[in-house]
Order: C-alpha cells, then structure tokens, then sequence
C-alpha cells in the first residue's frame, strides 16, 4: 500500500498525446480523458499507470492517453485489470468502461472484481445507451426511453427497469470507493441570461483522483459518470445536457455510496 | 502421480508465475495441485493463484498477466474449452505468450467425463473467431504431462503466441511414475511489448483492434508469416518401428499407446506395422507424411473422435496412397482388436 500525493500542475498535460479525439461533439468522454490524464500528471504516475481500453466508445482511448494499453474484450476489462495488477503490483491499473460494456456483458467481470476487492480502478461512464453500436438499449436505458432496439419506448415489463451499477456495486461488501459523479454542466439562470457551472466537472476530477489514492491503497474503486449521447439520443447538445440534469438525475442522484478509506474527506 | 498433476508440476518447474483456475472435470487435479503448492517455498517464482468466477474471467486474467510479461496458465476441459475461445482469439491477435490445456473430455455439449480427441479441429485450426494458429502440443503419457509445459513456455516466448497442451481424460486421469529432470528456466525478455509501465520509453499498446484494413490485412500477413517459420522449426513427433513399415498408424496421445500395443503384437506375427505420433498436433508433422506416403506406405488413422485429424493426414498424404480410419467415441477407447481388425482390412485394400 502506498500514498498518492497530488501536486497541482499547469500546462500540456504529459499523459495526453497530441491525437484529436474520435468523439463526438458534446460528447464527455473527451472531458473525462483530460480529467483522467490530469490526475495521472498531477498524482505522477503516468510512467507507471496501465489502461485497460473496454469496447465501446472508449475503445480507441489508446491514442489518448500517453500510457501503456492493453485493449480488452467486451466487457472482460476488469478481469484482464486483475490479471496484470496480479502480476505486476507496482502498476496503477484502470479503465473506461461504457454502461453496456460494464453493466451488461461484463457484469459478472465487475462483480467479481469488487467482490475480491481487486486493486483496480474502473470508470464507468452512463449515457443510457450503446453508444459504439450505434444507440441500442442499455441497462442503464430509461424506462419508456426510445433506442433502436426499444422503438416505442422501453417497456420495463419486458425488459425490467433501470439498473444501477453503482447501488449495485456499493452493496458488494470487497468495493472499497464507490461513487455516482457527473461530468455534464449545469445551467443556471441568472438576470444576466444563461450561465453554466461546472462544479459537477470539479467533483468528477476529484472523484478521479480518489479512485486512484484508493488503489494505492489496495482497495477497488468505481466511479459512474453520468454523460449525454446527443447523438443517439437524437437531441441537440443543450437538450442532451438538460435531459441529465433534469431526467436522469432522479433516477440516478449523485452520491458517495462508499468510502472505506475515507478518501473524499481527506 | 496423475497426468492431471503431473502437468502442474511440469508448469511449476517451468517457472510459472501466476495460475488463473476455473474447475471442469476432468481438468481439476490441476488447479487444486497449484492451489496447493501456492506459496510454497519451492516455487519461488509462482506469485499468484485464484479462482475465477468463470472460464470467461479466468482466461481474461490469464491474457492481463501476460500482457505484463509473466508466466501465465490456465487450464479446463472441452465444455470450458469452448468458452477460453473469446481469449484464445484476442490473445493470438495481440501476440500474447501463455500456456493453456484442454483435458479433453467426450462432446458436443455437455457429453460426458470420458476421453476423446473431439477438440482436435477447435484446437489446431483457429477455434475462436478469425484466422489464427495455436501451437498444439499432445501429451501421451503422464511424464510427457510433465515436460510439455517447459517446451510450451518455451514456444509460447519464442515466437509469442498462445500454447496449447492437448489432453484427454485418459492421460490426465492416468497414474504413473514420474521425473523431474534438473531444468533450469529460462529467461524470456519481453522489454519490447510487455505492459508494464512506459517509464522512458514509448507506450506499449497491446491491441487486437485495428479499423486500417490495409494494417490489419499487414498484421495477419506478418502472423502467418510468423506461424510459417513455427511450422519449418517446430514439429515434434515420435516414429515407432515405421522404417520398414508397410503401414503406418498415425495417432496421438492415449491411443497411440494403444496402438503399440498392437504394433508390438503383429510384429511378433511378421507384420511390418509402425506408428508415427505427432507431438506438436499445429505444427502438424506433414512432410514425414508425405515421405512415407512416396515409399508407398499405408495409413491407418485411429481417433477419439468420428475423423478429425484423419483430414490432416489426407491432404499431407495426397490421393495415391490408402489412408483407413479407425473412430471411437462418447467416451469409447477402441481395443487392441479392434485395430487389429482394421489394420487387416487395410491389407487386405491394398492387396
């Protein structure tokens, strides 16, 4: 077990490389790859930190991030996390998952990863849908939400309700940090017009950086990031914010929901 | 000691580091030999052992510590064989070094604990999905069981690839005596791919994907120009009495012992009958094929399955030659009898 210091850094971040990403616009899994590559740069562990790249739209996240990768099947990123960090403990491991990826097909690979309380990372990030696929059904899709694979709307009788990773994982008794973020900006209205917070965007980076201070020590830690998918979700980029931070927030609040090391106090 | 437990100490005086276990009869003497030799002061190299929660997470794990360079295994049976496929592919594609057996037991589906060769196209032909090798090595007794891991490992780094041990029920259940001989293990540098943090160097991007068709198209070029040299250097086999053989049993693992049985019995009788027993099932040995098919020899093929490897020896053989084929399977061994009757048929073709 170890101690991760964080030192705040300015300038290009060492962990990113120069690549444009392949997101689309709106989309935050661009904002989460500076989040993450910040905390790699500021924690100083870039040169010894191993991304696991999950199928789905974080696949390609091998041109981004200026690490070692090993680009795992769908949804066996936590197990193949496992089999490295086993072998090489010394190594900071994590991964990007999308919602399908970790909470459908690599359900069993997540439980069992927590369960024995691996001494990996894995954020998982929430748009609702199968976004790399092209917009079908995910677990985490709302009910009565339209995808193509749902074209009049999910029919929980059918298909069952929403899940939440997060509940889900934080009553495995091996997590250690498991925490429900989000990485969409906030609208205000104000008397001078339109105006945007990102305090949700400073809570995710913190939440990042915890996430690895608890596999420093040891511990599993997950952390869900609420996001938008405007483009399967066939709204514009305002109305995709605006739907999280009105919508999907009910059904999914934001929250700690455990903290073993007591990390986000620290 | 059992061929199932010979084969953990083979992997353990081969220097493994880390076991990932998943238990299936007829495999399961293996995993419990390694969790009981975990931590034991003997193996100062074998770091890790766990259970997974399926056949799925375990051969993930295995391709995850290859990545970071260490000697990984895992092992199942023909049920759990189909689900180690997903990795299996991915493993081949990124290049991954590791040693994984099949104690093959009787199929399709659940079949039953009996022995069989029926993995034998799963196995040498791909298996999973796309175009790939593994190397395919065929133990045929408990001590083989115990030395095909160093030779695994070793194929596994020399040319980064995926080695498969192929048993059966038969040799993993079996019981016989064993050696160990002194074996140093080798030191295998895997600096230039190997996971494990980019501290003055480039990333290290271990990768199956690849969206460029034109780079992908060069990737499975280079692998099979890889596999060729694997296929020049590699086959094993062991001849029994075929030098002035007429004709030829090819088998591998339990029933070619069988087949010596055989072999011995119509030698005493006159008949000139041999045996040539691949080793390396990929690799398969088609030349020596071939050159005993153009001394005119005829060939007996017997299986633990309806006719697999029979497909193997027909095309290294070509049609000018008989090529006869004995199959038992289910769980079924066929008798000494039965290939002896076979056998006399064969002659009685070619006459």
């Amino acid at each position: 077990m170890s101690q991760l210091v964080l030192k705040v850094k300015a300038g290009k971040l060492k962990s990113l490389t120069e690549n444009p990403t392949h997101y689309c616009a709106g989309c935050e899994h661009g904002t989460l790859t500076r989040l993450i590559a910040s905390a790699m740069d500021e924690l100083e562990i870039r040169e010894r930190t191993v991304m696991i790249d999950s199928v789905g739209c974080s696949v390609l996240a091998y041109n981004y991030f200026n690490c070692d990768h090993i680009v795992a099947a769908h949804g066996r990123a936590p197990a193949v996390a496992t089999g490295l960090k086993r072998v090489r403990p010394d190594l900071m491991v994590f991964t990007v998952q999308g919602d399908g990826d970790a909470a459908s097909i690599g359900l069993l690979e997540l439980i069992y990863a927590a369960k024995r309380s691996s001494p990996i990372t894995v954020f998982m990030v929430n748009n609702g849908i199968y976004g790399m696929t092209g917009g079908q059904m995910a677990p985490t899709t709302l009910e009565g939400q339209v995808t193509t694979t749902t074209p009049r709307g999910r029919d929980p009788a059918l298909t069952g309700t929403e899940l939440d990773t997060s509940k889900l994982i934080a009553g495995i008794d091996g997590a250690a940090y498991v925490k429900r973020a989000s990485l969409v900006v906030t609208e205000l209205s104000s008397s001078r017009g339109k105006v945007y917070t990102i305090k949700n965007i400073l809570d995710a980076k913190k939440s990042v950086e915890n996430a690895f201070k608890v596999q420093a020590k040891g511990g599993f830690a997950f952390v869900e990031f609420l996001s938008t998918c405007s483009v399967n979700w066939k709204m514009s980029i305002l109305d995709a914010k605006r739907h999280v931070n009105e919508k999907v927030i009910k059904k999914y609040p934001l929250g700690l929901f455990k903290d073993t090391f007591g990390v986000e106090k620290q | 000691m059992k061929g199932n437990e010979a084969l953990a100490y083979g992997a353990l005086e081969a220097g493994l580091n880390v076991y990932f276990a998943y238990p299936i009869t007829p495999s399961s003497e293996i995993p419990e030999t390694l969790a009981k030799e975990f931590g034991s002061r003997k193996y100062p190299e074998y770091k890790f052992f766990l259970q997974a929660a399926s056949e799925l997470e375990a051969i993930n794990m295995v391709l995850g510590a290859a990545s970071g360079g260490a000697r990984a295994m895992t092992a199942t049976s023909s049920p759990g064989f189909s689900l180690k496929q997903e990795g299996l592919s991915y493993a081949a594609c990124m290049e991954l070094p590791f040693l994984i057996a099949d104690i093959c037991r009787a199929g399709p589906g659940l079949g039953n604990l009996g022995p069989e060769q029926s993995d034998y196209f799963q196995a040498t032909k791909g298996g999973g999905h796309g175009d790939y090798r593994l190397i395919v090595l065929a133990p045929a007794s408990v001590q083989e069981m115990a030395l095909l891991p160093r030779l695994g490992f070793d194929l596994a780094f020399k040319y980064r690839n995926p080695v498969l041990i192929l048993g059966d029920a038969f040799t993993g259940q079996l019981k016989e005596d064993v050696e160990f001989p002194e074996f140093e293990t080798p030191k295998y540098d895997v600096s230039s791919w190997a996971t494990t943090g980019a501290k003055g160097r480039e990333p290290h991007i271990l990768n199956s994907l690849e969206l460029d068709y034109q780079k992908h198209y060069k990737h499975i070029a280079n692998i099979f120009e890889k596999y060729k040299q694997v296929e020049a250097s590699e086959v094993r086999f062991e001849e029994y009495l075929t030098e002035d053989a007429e004709k030829v049993i090819v088998a591998y693992g339990i029933v070619a012992r069988i087949a010596k049985g055989v072999i011995n019995r119509l030698r005493l009788k006159g008949i000139r009958v041999g045996l040539l027993r691949p080793i390396t099932l990929w690799p398969f040995p088609k030349t020596i094929l071939k050159n005993f098919a153009s001394q005119g020899k005829q060939f007996l093929v017997v299986e633990l399955n309806t006719g697999q490897m029979v497909q193997d020896v027909k095309l290294a053989v070509g049609n000018s030659v008989t090529v006869d084929f004995l199959g038992r399977w289910g769980g079924v061994v066929p008798t000494e009898a039965e290939i002896e009757a076979k056998l006399r048929r064969l002659e009685a073709i070619a006459a």
